[in-house]
């Protein structure tokens, strides 16, 4: 499975989550898990997806979420499940 | 599955504490290339290495797009050109324009440097050896990306005093050749005893005559990541200490594993080793001296200094050999002076002396690194000073290198600059007693006895 994990990082503000769900929808990536907190008025936030439909290649996706995060104010990172996994478990 | 405390905390790694992979260095043979003919040698060399590292820059930069972690350098090892250059190179000018095609390729396929410029003489010298060594200051005065290798001994051959003696000279002329640059030549020239095949780290690089035709190392970095995870157990005792450095160790050396993973099935090229160095850079946090402190030191070089590195050096190996399925190259920690800001620092407060940094170099991954010293030291000196070094790591079967810059013109109290990753150091005092007659000797001191051991 080629999975991504997107983490939105910023001040918080009206429709952040919606933007981005947006953005994902119209490019077939498949939502696997959200969680999301607000630590001291800042959004944080981390989406595990599912880009096999995709039929953008990866650059071009984290280059469009990175500028669509520019025009909200927020900062979105896409990177490859596997650096987390590899830190992280055993 | 992954969750959001541990995301944050991998990309803090990577945005606050300068988390990277350091470098991919793509290691050719070059072997299959020799040739009588020195026009047709360079025509094969450059077609060689072009072809296998077209790819290379591009690729590490795609992965590092990927999983959102730099990947600082992309670098390229060769077979040591003594060797290669042997049959065709009859003079000193012919072997540095071999350099030059070797500069000249990097410089084509985007690579900041090159390593193997290199023999490999640790018990004789054979005239290709001699004539490659002599050319050196010639070569790195001519050309911008290669750097430049000599070992000098081994545990198991002892050391090459004439090769000592003779490395003295040519680093002293390497520093005159490109004193316009602050003798900035002499930064991409070391010598070592024990020097491994596979070192991914400049300027020490060489592809090993013991090594397959193409094979991918990556050396991995993070020291701002050690010494933060350091400044949280203050006041604990060591074990907890040494836990936390240990386990921190295994992450950083997972993300290297990772990347030379797909660097090898991306290019596909081998995959050889993960070299678990923490590689200072003059960054602020990106440095080793600073973890000695987070232990509990005023400086580096302070008494405890030698234990506290002997500490950090086994606790890395100790977390980075379970993180990745092969380990080589040098892996330790470096420590270097002009590039990290806490050795600076430290030399600049008084508290670090050449003396201390050598009795430090006993129990780091390599030794000493990027000493600016002054103009005036003499090549005995600095033979004197290389002697002492290769010994160190001859009785201890460990890697042990010299990379000193005698600054031409230059003296203590004074500061040199040579900018980017090489950073800026200020000059050290260096003892000025007379090692002459020692060094003058000839010959070669004999390996170390093996036995007894049982």
């Amino acid at each position: 499975m080629d999975r991504t994990v997107i983490t939105v990082v910023g001040k918080d503000t009206v429709g952040i989550i919606a933007r981005v769900c947006t953005y994902l929808a119209e490019n077939k990536i498949n939502i696997l898990d959200i969680s999301q907190t607000i630590v001291q008025g800042y959004f944080n936030m981390m989406m595990i997806v599912d880009t096999r439909m995709m039929e953008k290649d990866f650059g071009q996706m984290a280059e469009e979420l990175h500028g669509l995060g520019e025009e909200i104010g927020v900062e979105i990172r896409s990177q490859r499940e596997e650096i987390f996994d590899k830190m992280h478990r055993i | 599955m992954i969750n959001l405390f541990e995301v944050v905390e991998t990309n803090e790694m990577i945005t606050r504490e300068n988390l990277d992979v350091r470098t991919i260095t793509l290691g050719i043979s070059l072997l299959d290339c020799i040739d009588s003919d020195l026009k047709r040698l360079k025509d094969k060399i450059y077609g060689k290495i072009y072809d296998a590292a077209r790819d290379l820059v591009r690729t590490g930069d795609e992965i590092a797009g990927e999983f959102g972690i730099p990947i600082v350098n992309k670098r390229i090892s060769v077979t040591p050109i003594a060797l290669v250059g042997g049959a065709a190179c009859k003079s000193v000018g012919d072997f540095a324009s071999l350099a030059e095609t070797l500069d000249e390729v990097a410089r084509q396929v985007g690579v900041n440097f090159i390593g193997g410029y290199s023999a490999l003489i640790s018990k004789g010298m054979t005239a290709a050896d001699e004539l490659l060594i002599r050319s050196i200051p010639l070569a790195l005065s001519r050309t911008e990306r290669v750097c430049s290798s000599v070992n000098l001994g081994s545990t198991r051959t002892g050391i090459n005093m004439d090769g000592v003696r003779l490395m003295g000279e040519i680093i002293r002329q390497t520093a005159e050749y490109t004193r316009e640059q602050d003798s900035l030549g002499c930064a991409k020239l070391v010598v070592f005893c024990n020097a491994p095949d596979d070192n991914p780290f400049m300027a020490g690089a060489f592809h090993g005559v013991t090594e397959a035709e193409r094979i991918i190392n990556v050396g991995v970095s993070g020291p701002g990541v050690v010494k933060n995870a350091v400044s949280k157990v203050h006041g604990e005792n060591f074990e907890v200490l040494c836990e936390t450095i240990k386990k921190t160790a295994f992450k950083v050396t997972r993300v290297g594993q990772l990347v030379a993973q797909e660097a090898s099935r991306r290019l596909g090229v081998p995959f050889g080793i993960v070299d678990l160095s923490l590689a200072p850079t003059p960054a602020i946090g990106d440095s080793v001296a600073d973890i000695l402190c987070e232990m509990g030191l005023e400086y580096a070089g302070a008494p405890g200094s030698t234990a506290a590195l002997a500490l950090l050096n086994d606790q890395v190996k100790k977390g980075g050999v379970m993180a990745s399925s092969y380990v080589g190259g040098l892996s330790g920690a470096f420590i270097p002076v002009s590039e990290d800001q806490g050795m600076i620092d430290a030399v600049e407060a008084g508290a670090l002396s050449l003396e201390k940094l050598e009795a430090m170099t006993c129990v780091c991954s390599v030794g000493l690194d990027m000493i600016a010293i002054p103009g005036k030291t003499s090549p005995s000196t600095i033979s004197g000073i290389i002697a002492d070094e290769m010994a160190i790591g001859m009785v201890n079967q460990k890697t042990t290198a010299v990379r000193v810059i005698p600054v031409i013109g230059k003296d203590v109290g004074e500061t040199v600059e040579f900018g980017g990753l090489l950073g800026y150091a200020p000059i050290m005092q260096v003892n000025a007693f007379s090692c002459e007659e020692f060094v003058g000797r000839g010959g070669r001191i004999p390996a170390p006895i093996h036995s007894f051991k049982n």
